[in-house]
């Protein structure tokens, strides 16, 4: 985990509700698409990690980007849901896909 | 992740064991491993098994600090008690009469391999990645499981460098048993959510 001048500043907290940015770029991504445009609320934060989608390349990655994991209730993943309505998913992410909804 | 031979049977993995064994040679070649760092590696995956996490939960339930710690900061808790976690970080979720926990990676086969060992072939399958977020209560009665009215279900999509355990319930009736009785009762599926323990002993 990276820490201090090389890790972005961490922009949320838990409770805080974002957006997945709805974005289809091309390599190695660690953003599921089923989450992608959905609303979510932060439930940590995880730390600060080199960017997989840099490394990926054997590039460094830095400044690392902060991690979270945000919850989603799975009838906001699918409109279609058909179990019960207070489930969750639960999905790590970095702050780079991440945007305000509050 | 793309797959350049197209949708196919699950076993056809000619193409990954070629491109697997050229990779693991290359590596060799150009000096960034040896064979003998790829067989310890091998070896050492191949000796770690559901145990570990079975001997974390036990402890878990028989001291309550030792729990809380756990879920505060598993990678501490677990090598606290001996279990060498690594690089990745681990989180201990709780099974509570309210909710219960399942781990998936839908991106590929992330896994506490520190804890638990080798995954089951089912975990990297393309059916339980695909289902489980989506239908999960279908999906562990597949296992057999059956999740109660009224229980939530949260499940854990292991996409970036966090690693999960599932801490089950204790089962009633087993007041005064050794650790080492109780981490008798954790098994492997329990640990990953698709399985739950039984409610009394």
């Amino acid at each position: 985990m990276a820490m201090g001048a090389d890790a972005a500043r961490a922009r949320f907290r838990p409770g805080d509700r974002v957006r997945v940015r709805a974005a289809y770029p091309p390599g190695h991504l660690r953003t599921p698409y089923y989450c992608r445009g959905h609303v979510g609320v932060i439930e940590r934060f995880c730390g600060a990690f080199a960017n997989p989608e840099e490394l990926a390349y054997n590039r460094p990655g830095l400044p690392a980007q902060p991690l979270y994991r945000v919850r989603f209730k799975s009838t906001e993943l699918w409109t279609d849901y058909r179990e019960d309505p207070q489930d969750v998913v639960e999905i790590e992410l970095y702050q780079h896909w991440l945007e305000d909804a509050s | 992740m793309n797959d350049p031979a197209g949708p196919g049977p699950e076993d056809s993995r000619g193409y990954y064991r070629r491109m697997q064994a050229a990779v693991e040679e290359l590596l060799i070649l150009k000096g960034v491993v040896t064979a003998a760092d790829v067989d310890g590696e091998v070896e050492a995956m191949a000796s770690r098994s559901p145990a570990r996490g079975a001997r974390m939960v036990a402890h878990a339930w028989v001291d309550p600090d030792y729990k809380a710690r756990a879920l505060a900061d598993a990678s501490a808790a677990a090598e606290a008690i001996g279990l060498e976690v690594g690089p990745l970080r681990l989180i201990v979720v709780e099974n509570t009469p309210d909710v219960h926990n399942v781990i998936v990676c839908t991106l590929c086969s992330c896994y506490p391999r520190m804890l638990l060992g080798i995954p089951p072939e089912w975990y990297k399958s393309r059916a339980y990645r695909s289902r489980v977020v989506r239908d999960p209560r279908t999906v562990l009665a597949e296992f057999g499981t059956q999740i109660p009215d009224g229980v939530r279900i949260r499940v854990h999509d292991s996409t970036a460098d966090m690693r999960y355990i599932v801490l089950p319930m204790r089962p009633a009736g087993t007041e005064g048993w050794s650790e080492e009785r109780l981490a008798g009762l954790v098994t492997r599926d329990s640990l990953i959510g698709v399985e739950r323990l039984p409610d009394t002993v």
